[in-house]
């Protein structure tokens, strides 16, 4: 099965819940589509990396060529180019590669060239099949690099977890398309009910079948469980307030390999995220 | 000599936008004849970029400076490409700017951001 771990903004436990799902399961592939802030590896620390240069198209000019008759600046809905003293100038970063300014300059003045964005990374954690995307500094949009990642989801081995980008951008609908299931992490405070309701009106947007996993729980009389409870929306589980569990993420170490306790926590959530993707596959064959 | 300014309203007696690529509008302002124009600013409702296609204006309505609150790097650098100065406002008063430019008292504009990256908002 092939889970979307998502919450509405970082640090909420996205990647903790991925870590933990993905190093409890037998057989599982971690692909981390949080390009900006790619962390996963932090834990996993994986070997035999293999890494490849993730590359995007965009336009450079012959100025000899052109004639200024700027087809391509008005064209370009993302305003990359402008027309300054008889000259082009391309903003690179904003290209978004869509080819069409080639398309219609009249003079095959633009040309394809290649750029490296960022880079995926692929390696081994124990059994575990580490995928890390990282987007470089100052590039506008990480989808190319989340596209290289998830190519070839329905390849890989075992319970597949993706940790999304966090917010509901379009990093986020590429992470989420091909999931059978989105769990959405959240906090149980005022702040939390809203960072749920972003990612929760996303999976709604794509009728992914969802549920929610309260991070931080203290006792059910708290603004997420009743917001979950007005939307009908479903509280997988939860994982209680734990200042140890914070100690052990934040020195890197995975929670079910440091006792027994977390271990029965993560075991449960992926029983249920099976019954749910089972139950998902009759409903919906 | 003419100089161009992000405005909220088409009135002299108005304010400065604070954003120079999503301003509604831009006073275009002659020193010599005293004479003002508005244009409207068709970048402000861009997905993307609305920093360059704005500058892009600026650049084609011939100005010789640009008086703003701000500006983005992006913007900036097609700007400068065409030799335009980019002055700091002094303060949200259209009029105030204008007299402070006209006593030569404006300061070249430091501080360009790097940008806000508005793509389907992060
Ligand atoms: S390829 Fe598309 S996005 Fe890039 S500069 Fe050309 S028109 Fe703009
Ligand atoms: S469309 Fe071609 S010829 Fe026209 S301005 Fe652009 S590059 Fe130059």
């Amino acid at each position: 099965m092939i889970v979307a771990v998502l919450s509405g903004k970082g640090g909420t436990g996205k990647t903790l819940v991925s870590v933990n799902l993905a190093s409890i399961s037998e057989e599982s592939t971690y692909i981390d589509c949080d390009v900006e802030e790619p962390n996963g590896h932090l834990f996993f620390k994986p070997k035999a990396v293999v890494s490849e240069d993730v590359l995007v198209k965009y336009p450079e000019v012959d100025n000899a060529l052109c004639n200024g008759c700027r087809k391509c600046v008005d064209f370009c809905k993302f305003n990359a180019i402008a027309y300054i003293k008889d000259k082009l100038l391309i903003f690179k970063e904003i290209c978004h590669s869509c080819g069409g300014c080639m398309i219609v300059c009249p003079k095959n003045a633009l040309r394809e060239e290649d750029r490296k964005i960022g880079e995926i990374k692929r390696g081994l954690s124990g059994q575990i099949n580490v995928n890390i995307g990282i987007l470089n500094p100052g590039e506008a949009s990480g989808v190319p690099i989340i596209n290289g990642l998830l190519k070839d989801v329905k390849n890989y081995r075992g319970n597949i977890f993706i940790d999304c980008p966090p917010g509901s951008a379009c990093t986020v609908m590429e992470s989420i398309k091909d999931a059978d299931y989105c769990l959405l992490v959240a906090e149980p405070t005022l702040f939390g009910v809203h960072n749920l309701e972003m990612v929760f009106n996303l999976v709604n947007l794509f009728k992914k079948p969802h549920g929610v996993l309260i991070n931080k729980w203290i006792n059910d009389d708290n603004p997420v469980t009743e917001f979950c409870k007005e939307k009908g929306i479903m509280i997988l589980e939860k994982i209680p307030f734990d200042n140890n569990l914070g100690k052990i993420n934040s020195n890197g170490k995975i929670a079910v390999k440091e006792g027994n306790y977390y271990k029965k926590i993560f075991s449960s959530i992926l029983e249920k995220l099976y019954e749910e993707v089972q139950d998902e596959r009759t409903i919906n064959p | 000599m003419k100089i161009l300014i992000p405005v909220e309203k088409k009135s002299i007696d108005g304010e400065v936008c604070k954003s120079f690529g999503r301003a509604p509008f831009f006073l275009v302002y002659d020193t010599e004849t005293k004479a003002s124009s508005f244009i409207k600013n068709n970048a402000a409702d861009s997905r993307g970029g609305a920093g360059i296609k704005a500058a892009q204006l600026v650049v084609d309505n011939k100005v010789d400076g640009l008086i703003t609150p701000r500006c983005g790097q992006n913007a900036a650098d097609v700007i400068n490409a065409a030799n335009i100065k980019i002055y700091k406002t002094i303060n949200n008063s259209i009029k105030d700017n204008i007299e402070e430019f006209l006593e030569n008292k404006l300061e070249i504009l430091g501080d360009i951001h790097p940008g806000f990256h508005e793509y389907g908002g992060k």
